[in-house]
C-alpha cells in the first residue's frame, strides 16, 4: 500500500548514485544507456550536422553570388543542394528535436531514466552511421544528386545509373528507424513514468508537444519508408513502381513522400512551439496562459498536418475540387497556430518579464516565424502557388518557417539549458551577438529570396543568366550566409569556452518552475537524489512545502516508479536494463545489412543473420534475476489489469 | 494579399512589442496584471479575426483559380509541348498532317487569343512555366494535361524549366513569341516548308557534312534525308533566337562554339563535342544559318 | 530532507502484466508504425488500380485462391494456441506455456511454408509491371513479420526451456502473443486486397 506519511529520509543516496552512474572510459562509452549522456551526444551529433550542412549552404551562395559563375559546376552543385537538404531535414532538424525530448522529458516528468533505454542507445547509433554513410559517400563522389525529395523518374535508374540514389534512400531508412525508436520511447515515458500527480493537465506543454510529435512521427515516418524502399526495389530488382516505361507511376511516388513530408515539417515545427512555451512561461515567471488552447492547438495542427500534403502537387495538373480541399485545409491550420501565439503574447503581456537571451531568441522566433507562416498562408492559394512553386519564393517561405520556428527556439533553448546540461553559464553579451548576427545574417539572406522568386528564379539552378536581373539580390544573399556563419562560429566557441570557466551554474539560474530545475545542475546519475511528486502545472512555483518526495524504491538496482497514463497515481515498479554493449554492435550489424542491400538483394538475407545474433545477445538474460522477480516456480504475484495493489486500473 | 499578410505581420508584432513592454515594466515595478477574463476576452478577438481573414483569403483564392481555369475556346490553337532533358519539343496540331509544325525551343502564339498546351515528358519531370503569361504546369511522363494561356500583347516572353530534371536544369529555357495573328500565321506557313535545297557551293558542302557525320543519326531537317527523332528538329533553326534552350544567343559564332564543344558551354547535355576540321565546321554552320 | 513528508511505494510490485507494462506500449508502438505501412501499402494497390483500365493489367489472372485461403486458414487457426500461450503465461504456468509455444511455432513453419507456395501462385513476377510489383511489396511486408515473429517466438521458447526463468519473462509471453495477433489480424486486409480486389474489381 502507498503510505502517505512523515519519515526520515534513510536511503544510501552514494548506492543509488554508484546504481545509476553508466561506466567511464573509452570502452565504457560505447554501453552507454543513461538517457542524458545518448540525450547530449544527440544534441552535439546533430549541430555538427547543422554545420556541415550550413558549409554546404555556404558553397551554394558562393556560386549563386555572381551570375554565370564557375566555381561550381552542376554535378558537384546538384551533389551540394541535395547533400544540404536531405542533411538538415534529416540529420539535423528531427534529430536535434529528438534530442532534446531524449534528455529533458524524463527530467520534466520526474523520471529516473527514458523508457526503452537500450533502444534509445541503438537509435543514436543508427543516426551517426547513415549520417557518416552519407557523407562518406559524397566526399566519394558518390553523394546522392536529385534532391532531398527524390523524385523518380528522375532517381531511377535508366536517369542516375549510378549508386547515388540508392545512398539517398538509405540514409531515409536509417534515420527513420532512428527516429521512429525514439518516438515509442518518448510517447511510452510521458505516459507512464511521469512523478506521482502529474495529472495530464499537469504535464508540461514541451512533454506535450513530444507526444504530439512522436505521434506524428509513428504516422508519417513509414510513408517516406516505403517510398525508399519501393525506389530501392525499382533499382536494385526491378520492380516499376515509379517508372513510366512499365506502367509504373511518377505521382505515387509523390503522394507517398509528401504524405510524409508535409507531417515532417509539423514534427520539426512543433517542438519549437513546446519550446516556446517553455520558455515565454519561464521568462514571463507565470503559467502559461490558455493552456488547454495550446494543448489542443498543438494536437489539432497535428491532425491536420496529415491532410495538407498535395499542396505540395499544386502543379501537377489536378482536379480543382481536389485542389480547393487542400488549399482551405492549408489555409485553416493556420488557426491553431495562431491561438498560440495569442496565447504566449497574452502570457508575456501579463508576466513579469525578464529580457535575458533566451528570450531574444523568442522574439527573434516571433518576426521572422510569423513572416514565414504568412507567406505560407499566401502559397496555399492555388493561382499564387503555380507561379511561385518551385521558385526562391519558395525557398525563402521554408527557410522563414523552419529556420525562425525551430532554429531559433533551438538556439533559445540552448541559452536556456546549457546551464542545466554543463552546469555553466554562456556568456549574457555574447549571446546577444550571436543572436544578433543570426538575426540579421538570415534576413539578409532570406528575404531577397521572396523578391527573386517573384522575378521568375527558379530553384534547384546551379547558375542564371546575367541578362535576368538576379544578380544584386543574389550577392546580397551570399552576403547575409557570411553574417550567419559568424553568429554559429561565435555560440560553438563560446560553447566550449563556457565549459572551462568559472561561471557555475545554480540548479535553478533562470527560477523556472518545471521539474528539471529541481535538481542539480548537472543532474545526478539518478535525476533526481529524491523522486519528487507534483500537485500543481508548474511544481517549483506552486508545490507546497510540504510536497512529498518518493521512497522506498530500490538503491542497488535501477528501480524506477511506473504510474497510471491518467491520473499519473503509482502503479509498481520496474527494473530498468544495466549498460549494455548490444545496441552497439546491433546497430554496426544493421549498418552492414542496410549499406550490403544496396549492392545486392542477398544482402537482405545473409546481412540479416549478425541482426539475429546482435539482438539475441540484447534479449538475453544476462542474469538470472535481471528483472528483479522471482524466480520459477513461482505463484503468480505480478498483478493483471484491473488488480490491485497499487490503484488498480488498466492502463 | 500581399497588403492583408503585411497587415496582419505588422499587427501582431505591434503587440508582441507591447506585451513585451509591458511585461518588462511590470518585471522591475510590480504592477498587478491584468485579468483572466480580459486576457481571455483580448485572445478569443484575436482568434476570431484570424478565422474571419483567413476565410477571406480562402474565398479570393478559389474565385481566382475559377477565373484563370475559366479560360477557354472553342476552336484554339493547339500545341502539344513535350519535355526532355534539355529542350522543349514544340507540334502545333492540325487535323491535316502536312499541316502539323515541329519545332524546339520556341514557342509562337496569336496575341490576344486562348491557346491550348498539351504537355507531357518523354523522360523525367520537367514543369513548363512562362511567368508572364500563366502559372507553371509539371511536364509527367505517363500523364498528359491541358493548360490554357493567353497573351494579352504582343512581345517576346521568356521561359524557364521550373522542376528539377538533372544535370542542365538550369540551362532549359525557353522563349514564348506573341504576335499579330496576321505574323503568326506567316510564322507557321515558314515552318511548314521544309529545308530549303541549297546552291551547289560551299552550302552545300556544309550538308553533306551534316548528312555523313552523325548530326543526322539524332537531329531531323524536313526535306532531306536526316529523320533524328531524339535531339531538337533542325528544320528551321536559324529563324530561333537562342541555341541549347536559351542557353547562349544565336549567332554564327554560338553555333560554331556549340557544334565543336557543346559540354564546354551546357556540361552533361546529351550532345557529344564533334571534331569536324575549321573548314567542314565553317561550311556546317553557314548550311545552317539558311535554315530560316 | 529528514522528516520531509513521503510516498513510500517499497510496497508496490515489481512489475505487472498487460495494458499496465511498458512493453504493452511499446509493442502497441510497433502495431501503429506496421500498421500504417500496411495501410499505406493498400492505398498504394488502389491508387495504382485508378491509374489502369483493366485489373489485373495485361491480362494476368488473379493469384490463386487456394494457397492465400489455406495460409488465413493456417494464420487464424494459429490464434487458438497464441491465446492459449498467452494465457498461461498470464498464469505463470511454465508447462504450459513451454506447451503450447511449441504449438504455435509448429504452426509458424506450417505456415511460413504455405507462404513460400502462395509466392509460387501469384500468377505474376514483381518485374512484370505496378501491378506485380505492388503484390509482391504487400505480401512481402507480411512475410517479414511472419519470420520475424516466428524467429522472436523462437529465441523465447528456447529462453522457457533453458532458463534462467523469473515471472518478468511470463509478462514477455504475454506481450509476444499480442504481437502475435496483430500479425495475424493485419494479414486479414492485406489477403482480401491482394486475392480478392482483382476478382471484385
Amino acid at each position: 500500500m502507498i503510505e502517505r506519511r512523515d519519515r526520515p529520509i534513510g536511503e544510501d543516496l552514494q548506492q543509488l548514485e554508484q546504481t545509476w552512474a553508466d561506466p567511464q572510459g573509452l570502452a565504457g562509452w560505447f554501453t552507454h544507456v543513461d538517457h542524458k549522456s545518448i540525450g547530449r551526444r544527440y544534441l552535439v551529433t546533430a549541430f555538427a550536422f547543422f554545420v556541415m550542412g550550413g558549409v554546404l549552404a555556404a558553397l551554394m551562395r558562393l556560386q549563386l553570388s555572381r551570375p554565370d559563375n564557375t566555381i561550381l559546376g552542376p554535378d558537384l552543385y546538384n551533389q551540394i543542394f541535395t547533400t544540404h537538404g536531405t542533411t538538415m531535414m534529416f540529420l539535423f532538424a528531427v534529430p536535434v528535436m529528438q534530442g532534446l525530448g531524449i534528455y529533458f522529458v524524463p527530467l520534466m516528468v520526474g523520471a529516473r531514466g527514458i523508457a526503452f533505454p537500450r533502444l534509445v542507445a541503438f537509435s543514436y547509433w543508427m543516426l551517426l552511421f547513415g549520417g557518416i554513410f552519407l557523407y562518406v559517400s559524397f566526399l566519394a563522389g558518390a553523394g546522392p544528386d536529385v534532391g532531398w525529395f527524390s523524385y523518380p523518374p528522375l532517381a531511377e535508374s535508366l536517369y542516375t545509373p549510378s549508386r547515388r540514389a540508392d545512398v539517398w534512400a538509405q540514409l531515409i531508412t536509417f534515420t527513420e528507424v532512428a527516429s521512429l525508436a525514439v518516438a515509442v520511447s518518448l510517447i511510452t515515458t510521458a505516459l507512464k513514468l511521469r512523478a506521482p500527480g502529474m495529472t495530464l493537465n499537469r504535464i508540461p506543454i514541451f512533454v506535450w508537444a513530444q507526444v504530439v510529435t512522436s505521434f506524428m512521427v509513428l504516422f508519417a515516418m513509414p510513408a517516406v519508408m516505403l517510398a525508399s524502399t519501393s525506389l530501392i526495389l525499382d533499382r536494385l530488382v526491378g520492380t516499376h513502381f515509379f517508372d513510366v516505361e512499365h506502367a509504373g507511376d511518377a505521382l505515387l511516388w509523390q503522394h507517398l513522400f509528401w504524405f510524409f513530408g508535409h507531417p515532417e515539417v509539423y514534427i520539426i515545427f512543433i517542438p519549437g512551439t513546446g519550446l516556446v512555451s517553455t520558455i515565454v512561461t519561464a521568462f514571463s515567471q507565470r503559467r502559461m496562459f490558455g493552456y488547454l488552447a495550446a494543448v489542443l492547438s498543438l494536437v489539432s495542427t497535428a491532425f491536420m498536418g496529415f491532410g495538407l500534403w498535395v499542396h505540395h502537387m499544386f502543379a501537377t495538373g489536378l482536379p480543382q475540387l481536389g485542389e480547393s480541399f487542400f488549399t482551405a485545409a492549408s489555409i485553416i491550420i493556420a488557426i491553431p497556430t495562431g491561438t498560440q501565439i495569442f496565447c504566449w503574447i497574452a502570457t508575456l503581456w501579463s508576466g513579469r518579464l525578464m529580457v535575458k537571451t533566451p528570450m531574444l531568441w523568442i522574439l527573434g522566433f516571433f518576426a521572422i516565424f510569423i513572416a514565414g507562416g504568412l507567406t505560407g498562408v499566401m502559397l496555399a492559394a492555388v493561382p499564387l502557388n503555380t507561379q511561385v512553386h518551385d521558385t526562391f519564393f519558395v525557398v525563402a517561405h521554408f527557410h522563414y518557417v523552419l529556420i525562425g520556428g525551430a532554429v531559433f527556439p533551438l538556439f533559445a533553448a540552448f541559452y536556456y539549458w546549457y546551464p542545466k546540461i554543463t552546469g555553466r553559464l554562456l556568456s549574457e553579451r555574447l549571446g546577444v551577438w550571436v543572436f544578433g548576427l543570426l538575426f540579421v545574417g538570415f534576413n539578409l539572406t532570406f528575404f531577397p529570396m521572396h523578391i527573386l522568386g517573384l522575378h521568375g528564379m527558379p530553384r534547384r539552378v546551379y547558375t542564371y543568366p546575367a541578362a535576368m536581373g538576379w544578380g544584386a539580390l543574389n550577392l546580397l544573399a551570399s552576403v547575409g550566409a557570411i553574417f550567419m556563419a559568424c553568429a554559429v562560429a561565435i555560440f560553438i566557441i563560446d560553447s566550449i569556452r563556457a565549459l572551462a570557466a568559472n561561471r557555475v551554474a545554480a540548479p535553478n539560474p533562470w527560477n523556472a518552475g518545471t521539474l528539471e530545475w529541481a535538481t542539480s545542475s548537472p543532474p545526478p546519475h539518478s535525476n533526481f537524489l529524491h523522486l519528487p511528486t507534483v500537485s500543481g502545472r508548474e511544481p517549483l512555483w506552486e508545490n507546497p512545502p510540504e510536497q512529498p518526495v518518493v521512497v522506498g524504491l530500490r538503491t542497488d538496482a535501477r528501480d524506477v516508479l511506473v504510474t497510471h497514463v491518467l491520473d499519473a497515481e503509482p502503479d509498481h515498479r520496474l527494473l530498468f536494463p544495466a549498460p549494455s554493449i548490444w545496441p552497439f554492435l546491433t546497430a554496426i550489424a544493421a549498418t552492414v545489412l542496410f549499406i550490403w542491400s544496396i549492392f545486392t538483394p542477398w544482402g537482405v538475407i545473409y546481412g540479416a543473420v549478425p541482426v539475429f545474433v546482435t539482438m539475441v545477445g540484447w534479449f538475453w538474460p544476462k542474469s538470472a534475476q535481471e528483472g528483479g522477480t522471482r524466480l520459477w516456480p513461482l505463484q503468480r504475484s505480478l498483478p493483471r489489469p484491473n488488480e490491485a495493489p497499487a490503484a488498480g486500473g488498466a492502463i | 494579399m500581399l497588403w492583408v499578410v503585411a497587415i496582419v505581420f505588422v499587427a501582431t508584432l505591434a503587440c508582441i512589442a507591447v506585451g513585451v513592454i509591458r511585461g518588462s515594466r511590470r518585471g522591475s515595478s510590480g504592477a498587478p496584471p491584468p485579468s483572466q477574463r480580459v486576457l481571455t476576452r483580448s485572445v478569443a478577438v484575436a482568434v476570431a479575426l484570424t478565422v474571419a481573414t483567413l476565410f477571406g483569403l480562402l474565398v479570393a483564392s478559389v474565385s481566382t483559380g475559377r477565373t484563370i481555369a475559366s479560360l477557354h475556346a472553342a476552336s484554339a490553337v493547339t500545341i502539344t509541348v513535350t519535355g526532355h532533358q534539355w529542350w522543349w519539343e514544340i507540334q502545333y496540331e492540325d487535323s491535316t498532317p502536312s499541316r502539323r509544325v515541329l519545332t524546339a525551343n520556341e514557342l509562337h502564339i496569336p496575341v490576344n487569343r486562348p491557346v491550348v498546351l498539351k504537355v507531357t515528358s518523354r523522360d523525367v519531370i520537367h514543369s513548363f512555366w512562362v511567368p508572364n503569361l500563366q502559372g507553371k504546369r509539371d511536364l509527367i511522363p505517363g500523364y498528359t494535361t491541358a493548360i490554357w494561356l493567353q497573351a494579352d500583347r504582343t512581345g517576346v516572353f521568356r521561359g524557364q524549366c521550373a522542376e528539377f530534371c538533372g544535370l542542365q536544369h538550369a540551362h532549359m529555357a525557353l522563349d514564348v513569341v506573341a504576335e499579330t495573328d496576321r505574323d503568326f500565321e506567316g510564322w507557321l506557313d515558314a515552318m511548314r516548308q521544309p529545308g530549303r535545297d541549297p546552291p551547289p557551293n560551299a552550302i552545300g558542302h556544309g550538308r553533306e557534312v551534316f548528312m555523313h557525320t552523325r548530326c543526322a543519326s539524332c537531329h531531323a531537317i524536313r526535306g532531306t534525308d536526316a529523320a533524328g527523332q531524339i535531339a531538337p528538329d533542325l528544320t528551321h533553326i536559324a529563324s530561333r533566337s537562342t541555341l541549347g534552350a536559351g542557353t547562349l544567343p544565336n549567332t554564327p559564332e554560338n553555333l560554331s562554339a556549340w557544334i565543336r564543344d557543346p559540354q564546354r558551354l551546357k556540361p552533361g547535355n546529351q550532345m557529344p563535342p564533334n571534331a569536324l576540321t575549321d573548314d567542314d565546321l565553317q561550311a556546317l554552320v553557314t548550311y545552317l544559318e539558311t535554315l530560316r | 530532507m529528514s522528516g520531509a513528508r513521503t510516498l513510500d511505494v517499497s510496497a508496490l510490485p515489481p512489475g505487472a502484466f498487460g495494458s499496465r507494462t511498458l512493453t504493452f506500449w511499446g509493442t502497441l508502438g510497433i502495431v501503429v508504425i506496421e500498421g500504417t505501412v500496411f495501410a499505406l501499402a493498400i492505398g498504394a494497390y488502389f491508387y495504382l488500380v485508378s491509374r489502369f483500365p483493366a485489373w489485373p493489367p495485361h491480362g494476368v489472372a488473379a493469384p490463386d485462391l487456394r494457397w492465400g485461403t489455406l495460409n488465413t486458414i493456417v494464420l487464424l487457426a494459429s490464434l487458438v494456441p497464441n491465446e492459449l500461450a498467452r494465457r498461461a503465461g498470464e498464469q505463470v504456468n511454465l508447462g504450459k506455456v513451454r506447451i503450447w509455444m511449441v504449438v504455435c511455432l509448429v504452426f509458424a513453419l506450417a505456415f511460413n511454408a504455405v507462404r513460400a507456395f502462395e509466392f509460387a501462385h501469384l500468377n505474376v513476377m514483381w518485374d512484370r509491371d505496378a501491378y506485380g510489383s505492388i503484390v509482391w511489396l504487400m505480401l512481402g511486408l507480411h512475410t517479414t513479420h511472419i519470420i520475424t515473429d516466428f524467429l522472436d517466438s523462437t529465441v523465447l521458447t528456447v529462453l522457457m526451456f533453458t532458463g534462467p526463468v523469473e515471472e518478468h519473462r511470463f509478462v514477455d509471453v504475454e506481450e509476444n502473443a499480442v504481437y502475435w495477433y496483430f500479425v495475424v489480424l493485419a494479414w486479414l486486409p492485406i489477403y482480401g486486397v491482394i486475392y480478392w480486389a482483382p476478382r471484385l474489381l
